[in-house]
């Protein structure tokens, strides 16, 4: 549904729309022009404007056949010539869905010299990857790959559509899943899949302190965001499947008025969402240069370090150091958290650690909630004794 | 250059309520801010007409009471201010705000930017900037830390996570800022003073081009909230006391293999991936 308005303030009153609607779909007679019952919402107006006084209104479609929109498609992300890890994620969850509804696994894959990966998405078991390989897409631009995805999503018609939630696919999915009228939820934490087709998506709400499960019973395609690490990314399969099907691009690639300045790399840095092993430091801690006693422990432990909120707001590190709504999400195989009281928006983004320590002095901490080892105890007597070396060990 | 500024009046606390019928965040009585995000974005707009001259308006969806956070940004420095105020426009998920805010910003006047804080922090979602953006037809940058004026449009620093990538986008268009692009400024108590008798628009659905309630809140949204639990906990625990803590948890690292019997750390310098 969709319907004309014009724009008082810019209209000049020239009358070319009256003119040129073909259907009588313009009456003037209070100077500014008003579309009536008859109007269509042809555009032609829109386009004889030579003010751009006139503009479509899209409005939601009101239901939708949902027999017509099958099968689920994951949005693969390859931002610094590489697959990003989530991308592989969703293709698992995918599969999982697409088996309970008989569905198939399509992957949408967008760039610039992008061959090479579209071969390596087929060692992952989906059924097809549809690819838009142009120099025009060799950086994100919202507008051109919104226009691929339109593309194939319109040819496609799938029920569901994944999008990992990093900065760009945050940035691409509300363009999409508004151009179709349809719902988005953003950082969901379990997805599951009703036999009517309906995606059942939960995720932290309201910062975090309760769950949310959410549904688009009306619309399709019904997008969701995963953040990384939230899904286990599926095996390689040695054997390839599926077949990479390779898309024209749409004209809006080339119409796109976005320009190109410059990319600059961020220098590798730490990557606490990579780390197996992860040390947290929280408020706990007295002073900054206690948060040493976290570092050696995570240098001992061949990990990670990271914090929570508190110590980002105090200016003891970064927030790609942090752990929680506001900064990353970790599913490392140990974390120990020293002096981190555990609320919920942290707790939602550790939570699926392999094996949690958590240590606190305080016992009703709600970090205990989650931990798989809780120590309740004063991390100054805990952490100086577990880092003390062999020689000093009066063991 | 004149520069529209979305705000959000948000709760002051994470303690929220929701209610059990429609799954609708409750906001009456829960004490509310100017979403902190938002301050980042009202800076920019602040800097930009420093430099370049124009107006900056802001305006914020919400009840009545929102004009709040209208008023603190006159107090920072904005021109002029509305309020879109109508129940019709309640219980709104991502799609049916983010048209709700197209249809007033299209009233409110005509911006060569909008400008948003990157998420807010009752919502978490950071999508009704690119949604608005869609619904108004124009270009977008989102996680933004930098922006100059360059002619006819922006260049845009936008960081994304294993580059920065700098753009440019002509006007109008809507850029989404990052919290270190500017420190922003403390209210003026002076300027509270010179603008207290400044008027702040109020609009509802009436106003808008599109009148369709149904297009609208609750009604016109794609998701529907089904059901609002708490975190699920079943996770199996054991509890230490402080005694003896460090030694077991010294004996649990050495059997995982992450620390030589005795203490000294075998955990060689791990080869971290780039940041993606």
């Amino acid at each position: 549904m969709a319907r004309i308005a014009i724009i008082e303030r810019k209209c000049d009153r020239c009358g070319a729309c009256v003119r040129h609607c073909p259907f009588q779909g313009l009456d003037a007679e209070n100077g500014c022009p008003e579309p009536n019952a008859a109007c269509r919402v042809c555009g032609i107006c829109i386009k004889v404007c030579p003010r751009q006084a006139i503009v479509r209104l899209e409005t939601k479609v009101e239901s939708v056949d949902k027999s017509l929109w099958r099968d689920i498609l994951v949005v693969a992300e390859a931002a610094g010539g590489a697959l990003h890890p989530v991308s592989l994620e969703l293709i698992g969850k995918a599969k999982e869905l697409a088996a309970e509804v008989d569905f198939r696994v399509k992957v949408l894959l967008i760039g610039s010299g992008i061959s090479k990966l579209a071969e390596e998405l087929r060692h992952y078991g989906a059924d097809e990857i549809a690819v838009y390989d142009d120099p025009g897409l060799s950086f994100f631009r919202a507008d051109a790959f919104a226009a691929c995805a339109e593309d194939y999503i319109k040819s496609a018609k799938p029920s569901v559509v994944l999008v990992g939630a990093t900065s760009l696919g945050r940035s691409l999915a509300p363009r999409l899943s508004t151009r179709f009228h349809t719902g988005l939820t953003a950082d969901c934490t379990r997805l599951e899949m009703r036999a009517n087709t309906d995606l059942v998506q939960i995720r932290p709400a309201f910062g975090g302190n309760i769950m949310a499960q959410i549904v688009t019973p009306g619309t399709r395609p019904q997008f969701a965001t995963v953040r990384y690490r939230v899904m286990e990314a599926p095996e390689r399969c040695a054997e390839p499947s599926g077949a990479v099907a390779v898309r024209k691009i749409p004209k809006a690639v080339a119409a796109s008025p976005v320009r190109h300045i410059r990319t600059q790399p961020i220098p590798p840095a730490a990557n606490i969402s990579e780390a197996e092993v992860l040390v947290v430091g929280g408020r706990g801690l007295k002073k900054q240069a206690d948060l040493e006693m976290v570092q050696k422990l995570a240098a001992a432990l061949g990990g990670e370090w990271a914090v929570s909120r508190p110590l980002v707001e105090k200016g003891w590190a970064t927030n790609a150091r942090q752990i929680g709504l506001s900064g990353r999400t970790v599913r490392p195989k140990l974390i120990i958290t020293c002096g981190v009281s555990g609320a919920i928006q942290f707790a939602a983004c550790m939570n699926k650690s392999e094996r949690i320590v958590a240590i606190n002095v305080d016992p009703e901490a709600p970090i205990f909630d989650v931990a798989h080892v809780a120590i309740v105890g004063d991390l100054y007597k805990i952490l100086p004794r577990l880092l003390e070396r062999p020689e000093e060990n009066p063991t | 250059m004149d520069i529209f500024v979305c705000l959000k009046q948000v709760p002051d606390t994470n303690r929220v309520q929701v209610d059990e019928t429609t799954g609708v965040l409750k906001r009456d009585g829960v004490s509310s801010k100017l979403n902190p995000y938002d301050l980042f974005a009202l800076e920019t707009a602040l800097r930009l007409r420093e430099r370049h001259g124009g107006k900056v308006a802001v305006g914020t969806m919400g009840p009545p009471q929102a004009e709040a956070v209208v008023r603190e940004a006159y107090w920072m420095g904005a021109d002029e201010g509305y309020v879109f105020s109508d129940r019709r426009l309640g219980g709104a998920d991502v799609l049916a705000t983010s048209y709700a805010l197209s249809q007033a910003i299209r009233r409110a006047g005509d911006f060569d930017l909008i400008l948003c804080g990157k998420q807010t922090t009752d919502g978490d979602t950071a999508q009704v900037g690119p949604a608005l953006a869609e619904h108004l037809d124009i270009p977008h940058a989102a996680w933004v830390s930098n922006i100059e004026v360059d002619g006819d449009g922006v260049a845009v620093e936008q960081q994304l996570q294993s580059e920065v990538l700098t753009a440019w986008m002509p006007f109008p268009c809507l850029v989404t800022v990052e919290q270190d692009i500017y420190m922003p400024r403390l209210p003026s108590l002076k300027a509270a003073r010179a603008v207290r008798d400044r008027p702040v628009a109020v609009l509802n659905l009436d106003a808008f081009w599109d009148t369709d309630p149904r297009h609208y809140g609750l009604s016109g949204s794609a998701t529907q909230v089904e059901r609002i639990f708490p975190p699920e906990n079943d996770v199996r625990r054991e509890t230490w006391a402080e005694d003896g803590a460090a030694d077991r948890l010294r004996a649990m690292l050495e059997k995982m293999g992450l620390m030589k019997k005795g203490g000294g750390a075998c955990g060689a310098d791990r080869d971290h991936r780039a940041e993606m």
